[in-house]
């Protein structure tokens, strides 16, 4: 059985919302982070979905750019959050507002 | 030996270089001897080049050489080359032999100067411009030689520049040079339109002098009074003489050498290697006979109220050149050389004497504090009693023979330039014989309290013998230098060997031989009265006569209030207007003002950046819907 694009679309659509609101309300770093993962698998689903529905394997090649960028990034951004807790011994990103204006 | 002429500026460049170079190290006063030796080996290939034009038959007296191409453009084309002929040999003959005495003299005048190698270089320089100068072939390589004369005379002046006056005389003698030179510069365009060429003879189309034909008429004039508006500023006359008074707060051998005896003939020398272009143009030659014996006349009257002993003698030279002119300005070339070659001899003199006596005590160079100088200088005091009876007009001195002979040339033309001309002539016996009762006569001043309560001086005393030789040299040269051109000898004299320089340009009416005794025996009785009113009103120990020296000759007939009042204070007001207005509120204004604006727009935008990571999250997310919103809304309505 199969189930119709929408789903998946849908699915997708509820788990980025989870990881934007999430990365809105939350304070922690590493959820902010996990938030962001959220997103990105959330449109990587969105474009499988895409791929599989219009038969265009494109749309399944960009899924893996972005995880590859996706991981980069991750190796990125943790080092900045374990340098910044070591110096600053905090996790929370409104600690982090030197750089206002 | 002609070929050799071209070593002549070459000597000096080369003392030049090697004072520039190592100048510091020789120092005092090797360097100053370099300096000397450079300009007498240049003397020595004068004299060589003078001896070969001499061995040469009258009519073949011109030697044209080029050497290398300056530059070729177009249809202009520029070379370095020399153009050796009587007028030019005998321009560098006095020129490196008085320059040779007064580098000996600087020599010891200058000791213990700290920059006593630097005056050196610009000394040399300077003879090696002149010499660019007057050798030139072309007119563009002698407005380079020009312009070198220029800026080592504003080196030159303002030498000792910590003096406040003396850097500003610099900048006076530079922009006064400047306006004529901007003259010399579109004279020069004009003929090389005219003609299409800067050479003045030899050459394709025979030079400037073979095209004469293409510079008839208005042209011809305009021509001939640009050129001579460069030889207003560059030797001193009205209306660009103010520079020269100035111009003697450099030190005292550079007043003889370059604004006495060289630099300020340039002018008259220009006007000469032109004459043939002068020649076309009658109205041009009064506009300078004219300008010539006022300049002669005015500058003789401002001469009788100065203090300065070094003011004085710098109006009699303007007042000199004035004769120049003037004899040019009546086509009598040759007796403007004359005088030209006898004023260097006797202003020299009385400027390096007057130099003496200032050394002697310890730089005060006002009148009124010397008087007695006799008793200590003995040696100053024969010589400068050679020079003042020679520019007085006491035969059988130099100054009676050349002022005799152009004054006898301006009365067959312009007779009341002529009466102008014999009346400078009593003034400039007059104020000579002023002078020297003043500095020599009398009794002493000098060890009296100045009159504004200067200490007394120390008792003068005579210069060492580097000093005394130049003078004894040139009094010898003053005393005899009539014999260059006696009226009575044509042939083997200065007409004769001039003449064909001049040939179709001089205006060649003798006067009878009773006309010419009658001129003489007046010119003598003016030089006679100048000089018994001279020694009756100034001879007894009164020294402060205000009657005899009204404000208005004091101040110059007011000629520089006039310049600043029509030149110099409205341009001050624009200058002030420009620095606070046009500058300060609206250039400043403009670059303020748009920093302002950046700071103000940065200062507003800045509260955006809060430094909360969620903060630029929502706005991402705001971004995005509203994007979204936006291109569902487009499909939507289309």
């Amino acid at each position: 059985m199969s189930l119709s694009a929408g789903w998946y679309l849908g699915l997708a659509a509820l788990v980025f919302s989870i990881g934007a609101i999430g990365l809105l309300v939350r304070r922690n770093v590493l959820i902010m982070f996990m938030c962001i993962e959220l997103m990105l698998n959330a449109a990587n689903l969105t474009f499988v979905t895409f791929a599989r529905v219009l038969n265009d394997i494109g749309g399944q090649a960009i899924v893996f750019f972005v995880l590859v960028v996706a991981a980069a990034e991750v190796v990125v951004g943790l080092g900045i959050v374990v340098t910044n807790f070591r110096r600053r011994s905090t996790t929370v990103a409104d600690d982090l507002h030197s750089l206002k204006g | 030996m002609l070929h050799v002429a071209y070593l002549m500026p070459l000597f000096p460049l080369a003392g030049f270089l090697v004072l520039v170079a190592a100048g510091r190290r020789i120092g005092d006063p090797v360097a100053g001897w370099i300096g000397t030796l450079a300009v007498a080996a240049a003397f020595v290939v004068a004299c060589l080049t003078l001896g070969g034009l001499l061995n040469q038959p009258d009519a073949h007296r011109l030697f044209v050489h080029d050497y290398f191409t300056w530059f070729h453009v177009g249809g202009l084309n520029v070379p370095v080359g020399i153009l050796v002929d009587p007028l030019s040999v005998t321009m560098v003959m006095f020129i490196t032999g008085v320059s040779m005495v007064i580098h000996l003299y600087s020599i010891a005048y200058m000791k213990g100067d700290p920059d006593y190698p630097k005056f050196f270089i610009y000394m040399n320089l300077f003879v090696f411009s002149m010499l660019v100068l007057v050798l030139a072939n072309n007119l563009l390589l002698t407005f380079v030689g020009w312009e070198g004369v220029g800026v080592c005379s504003y080196w030159l002046v303002s030498f000792w520049f910590h003096r406040d006056s003396a850097a500003s005389a610099g900048k006076k003698a530079f922009i006064y040079n400047r306006i004529g030179d901007a003259g010399f510069l579109l004279a020069i365009f004009l003929i090389f339109e005219k003609t299409g060429t800067v050479q003045y003879t030899g050459g394709p189309g025979g030079g400037i002098f073979g095209q004469l034909h293409h510079l008839g008429g208005g042209t011809g004039t305009a021509a001939v009074l640009l050129l001579f508006l460069a030889a207003t500023g560059k030797s001193a006359q009205i209306p660009l003489f103010n520079w020269l008074p100035d111009a003697m707060e450099g030190p005292t051998p550079v007043s003889a050498l370059i604004h006495a005896a060289t630099m300020v003939t340039a002018g008259v020398y220009l006007l000469c290697r032109m004459n043939h272009l002068l020649a076309l143009t009658h109205a041009g030659m009064e506009v300078i006979a004219i300008i010539g014996g006022v300049t002669a006349f005015v500058a003789a009257t401002i001469a009788c109220a100065q203090q300065d002993i070094k003011k004085v003698l710098a109006f009699s030279t303007i007042s000199q050149i004035g004769y120049m002119i003037l004899a040019v300005g009546s086509g009598a070339y040759v007796a403007a050389i004359f005088l030209m070659v006898s004023h260097a001899f006797f202003k020299g003199l009385l400027f390096l004497g007057a130099g003496s006596a200032i050394h002697g005590l310890d730089n005060e160079q006002d009148l009124k504090r010397m008087g007695a100088l006799r008793k200590t200088m003995q040696w100053t005091t024969i010589t400068f009693t050679v020079g003042w009876l020679a520019i007085a007009g006491i035969p059988p001195l130099a100054g009676f023979w050349s002022k005799g002979d152009v004054l006898d040339n301006v009365y067959s033309h312009y007779k009341v330039l002529w009466f102008l001309g014999l009346i400078t002539a009593v003034l400039t016996a007059y104020y000579m014989t002023r002078l020297q009762v003043l500095a020599f006569g009398g009794e002493p001043r000098w060890d009296k309290i100045g009159p504004h309560g200067e200490p007394p001086l120390h008792a003068p005393h005579e210069s060492p013998w580097v000093m005394r030789l130049p003078l004894v040299i040139l009094a010898v040269a003053a005393f005899f230098g009539g014999l260059l051109d006696l009226p009575w000898i044509h042939h083997d004299s200065f007409e004769g060997w001039l003449g064909p320089v001049f040939a179709g340009s001089l205006y060649n009416d003798h006067l009878h031989a009773g006309g010419e005794w009658a001129l003489a025996l007046t010119d003598l009785a003016a030089a006679l009265i100048g000089v018994i009113v001279g020694f009756a009103l100034w001879r007894g120990a009164q020294v402060d006569k205000p009657q005899l020296e009204p404000q208005f000759l004091q101040r110059v007939w007011y000629w520089d209030d006039f310049y600043d009042a029509l030149i110099g204070r409205p341009s001050q007001k624009l200058a002030t207007f420009c620095a606070w207005v046009v500058d300060v509120r609206i250039i400043d204004g403009a670059v303020n003002g748009m920093a302002s604006v950046v700071r103000a727009t940065g200062s507003a935008t800045r509260k955006l950046q809060s430094g909360y990571v969620r903060n630029y999250a929502l706005g991402i997310a705001v971004g995005m819907a509203a994007l979204i919103v936006f291109l569902l809304s487009r499909t939507w309505w289309s």
